[in-house]
């Protein structure tokens, strides 16, 4: 199967990615060969198999009680932020 | 001194035949001087391994060392450490510095072991040749024109040049494995959630395991004890005890069972290494093993279900990059969605960005049936393949790796190439099961390695029939010619 130029626009939009004019035809072909790839599983013979949601048979995810145990350390946490300001991130103006 | 295994080094730091400080002086400068060849670290912490150093003698002089005090490691450069730049390979997160340290390195950290610093790795971990890292490739130390497989080939190459004794690594479709197998050291997964992840950059959360890659299956042994257990702060951890994996090791393999998975013999196999692996399966006989043929009908469709499940939650975990808390941003951002779309455009690397989008594709409305829901139904059947092969056999033994190192640029630009490397090691991730890779000979005076896994928790096992290989041979043993002087030049 082959991705045409729209999909892969709109798959680079869906996961919030931009892309050089030079990449687009890379990842549509690359992209098509992955699709193709995976299409393998199609003959796959799963009627009634339930799809896997642990690696662990009988475990699933575990919950915690819903108690804080972090404590507030939001200056050490920002100091990686690309800008912040009175403890606020800092974005581009998002209501007029 | 560079030559010991762990094991060795733990004996002689207890006899005193030289200082933690002495041996941790002479690993830095192995490391600067091969970092100039072989790239295998991102960052080197001296100032904060000769402190710890400076520790360990003293609680060495003080009688309070544990087994692992004064032990140096390299840490992959995936696991969250205080204060330290943690890159993940990525431009990403270049300007990293983690507020906190991952499960892994507190618990090593508190075991006494001297971090020499963070090894180089293909971009989060995507990657069979860590030729994807932002930081360049890394070489093997086999041939410097090669590469050390990947994503965790810093830690592999540094092992195998002899500049850290051991190395933590993750392992999500044969990044501890793959590279081990190709830098000719032993390298173990362990079984899905028997090592915490807290702290540890997610890639795929279903198949990611933190693990080691190491001189022997001892000394994973070794680690592994200190590294393993039940955290609260995963929740995909698993609260099983952890057993002493010291204890089992000389344990004799008579009437082991060893299953050959048919599946893995013939096709694309590299005939040279096919006849190593079966070499080794006659070593294990004469210990008084059986050989059992196995069949694992699903496992064929490894690959695929591995290249929607990973990607699908690739996806999922890097959508927390978005140039708002930490990691790159891009310049003058216009709005808030070219700030999103720059700064992950600009961060991410190619491989990266063809993971997230190939998981963005399989999740979209309308294909999230068709590609996801199938894949989990195929991996079903995979995990029934191995549930079953284990009712049969002890362990399953075969190749790590269709064939030995391939030159760096080789397959660069073909993805698909690529994805195959890992063809044999995907099973025990989709299946969540242990595994090992190690050293069986060579082919073109390049290592080759041999997988065993065993069934979930079965690590003891699979350490003990690793470690009885290695007393048998010395494959394990050996070191790259430009790496086996004491002094690097």
């Amino acid at each position: 199967m082959s991705l045409n130029r729209d999909q892969i626009d709109s798959i680079a939009h869906l996961a919030r990615l931009s892309l050089t004019e030079a990449e687009i035809p890379v990842y549509q072909d690359s992209l098509s060969k992955i699709v193709d790839l995976v299409g393998q599983l199609d003959a796959a013979p799963t009627a009634g198999v339930e799809p896997m949601a642990h690696p662990l048979p009988g475990l699933a995810q575990r919950m915690r009680p819903d108690i804080v145990t972090e404590r507030d350390q939001h200056e050490l946490y920002q100091r990686n932020a690309p800008q912040v300001e009175a403890a606020l991130y800092l974005v581009p103006k998002v209501i007029e | 001194m560079h030559t010991y295994t762990l094991s060795e080094l733990a004996k002689k730091l207890r006899a005193k035949e030289f200082s933690v400080t002495e041996l941790t002086q002479a690993l830095l400068g192995r490391v600067a001087a091969a970092q100039p060849k072989l790239n295998a670290f991102v960052t080197v912490t001296a100032e904060q391994a000769l402190a710890q150093a400076k520790a360990a003698d003293a609680a060495i002089a003080g009688g309070q060392a544990g087994p692992l005090t004064g032990l140096p490691l390299a840490h992959k450069d995936i696991f969250c450490t205080a204060g330290v730049k943690t890159s993940c390979g990525s431009r990403m997160l270049d300007n990293f510095v983690s507020p906190y340290d991952a499960t892994v390195v507190e618990k090593l950290g508190a075991a006494g072991m001297v971090m020499l610093g963070k090894t180089n790795m293909d971009e989060f971990a995507m990657g069979s040749s860590n030729e994807t890292s932002f930081y360049g490739p890394v070489k093997n130390p086999w041939d410097l024109g090669l590469v050390p497989g990947g994503s965790s080939g810093g830690s592999a190459a540094a092992v195998a040049a002899r500049i850290a004794p051991i190395a933590t690594a993750t392992d999500t479709g044969g990044s501890i494995r793959q590279p081990a197998s190709l830098c000719g050291v032993t390298g173990l997964k362990p079984t899905y959630g028997r090592v915490s992840r807290f702290g540890m950059i997610a890639f795929a959360s279903s198949l990611d395991q933190g693990g080691l890659i190491g001189l022997s299956a001892e000394d994973c042994a070794l680690v592994l004890g200190a590294m393993a257990g039940f955290d609260p702060r995963d929740s995909t951890s698993v609260d099983v005890p952890v057993p002493n994996y010291m204890a089992e090791l000389d344990k004799p393999l008579a009437g082991l069972k060893v299953g050959l998975i048919s599946e893995f013999f013939g096709g694309g196999l590299n005939a040279d290494v096919e006849k190593l692996i079966r070499d080794a399966l006659k070593v294990y006989e004469k210990l008084g093993a059986k050989l059992v043929d196995v069949k694992l009908p699903a496992l064929p469709l490894s690959v695929p279900t591995y290249y929607v499940v990973a990607p699908a939650e690739c996806s999922s975990n890097l959508a927390r990059f978005d140039g708002v808390r930490y990691g790159h941003r891009c310049r003058d951002p216009k709005d808030l969605m070219d700030l999103y779309k720059r700064s992950r455009g600009e961060g991410f690397g190619a491989e990266v960005k063809r993971r997230i989008m190939t998981g963005t594709y399989v999740l979209s409305a309308g294909y999230y049936d068709a590609y996801y829901l199938k894949a989990q139904r195929v991996r079903q059947l995979i995990n029934a393949d191995f549930r079953r092969a284990f009712e049969q056999v002890d362990v399953l033994i075969g190749p790590t790796a269709p064939d030995v190192a391939f030159a760096i640029g080789a397959k660069a630009d073909d993805p698909i190439q690529m994805y195959l490397n890992d063809i044999y090691t995907i099973g025990a991730n989709l299946a969540g099961v242990p595994g090992i890779s190690v050293p069986c000979g060579f082919v073109r005076g390049l290592p080759v390695g041999m997988q065993i896994c065993g069934p979930h928790f079965g690590e003891s096992r699979l350490l003990n029939v690793a470690h009885a290989y290695q007393k048998e041979t010395d494959w394990h043993t050996k070191i790259p010619a430009a790496f086996a002087a004491e002094k690097l030049s």
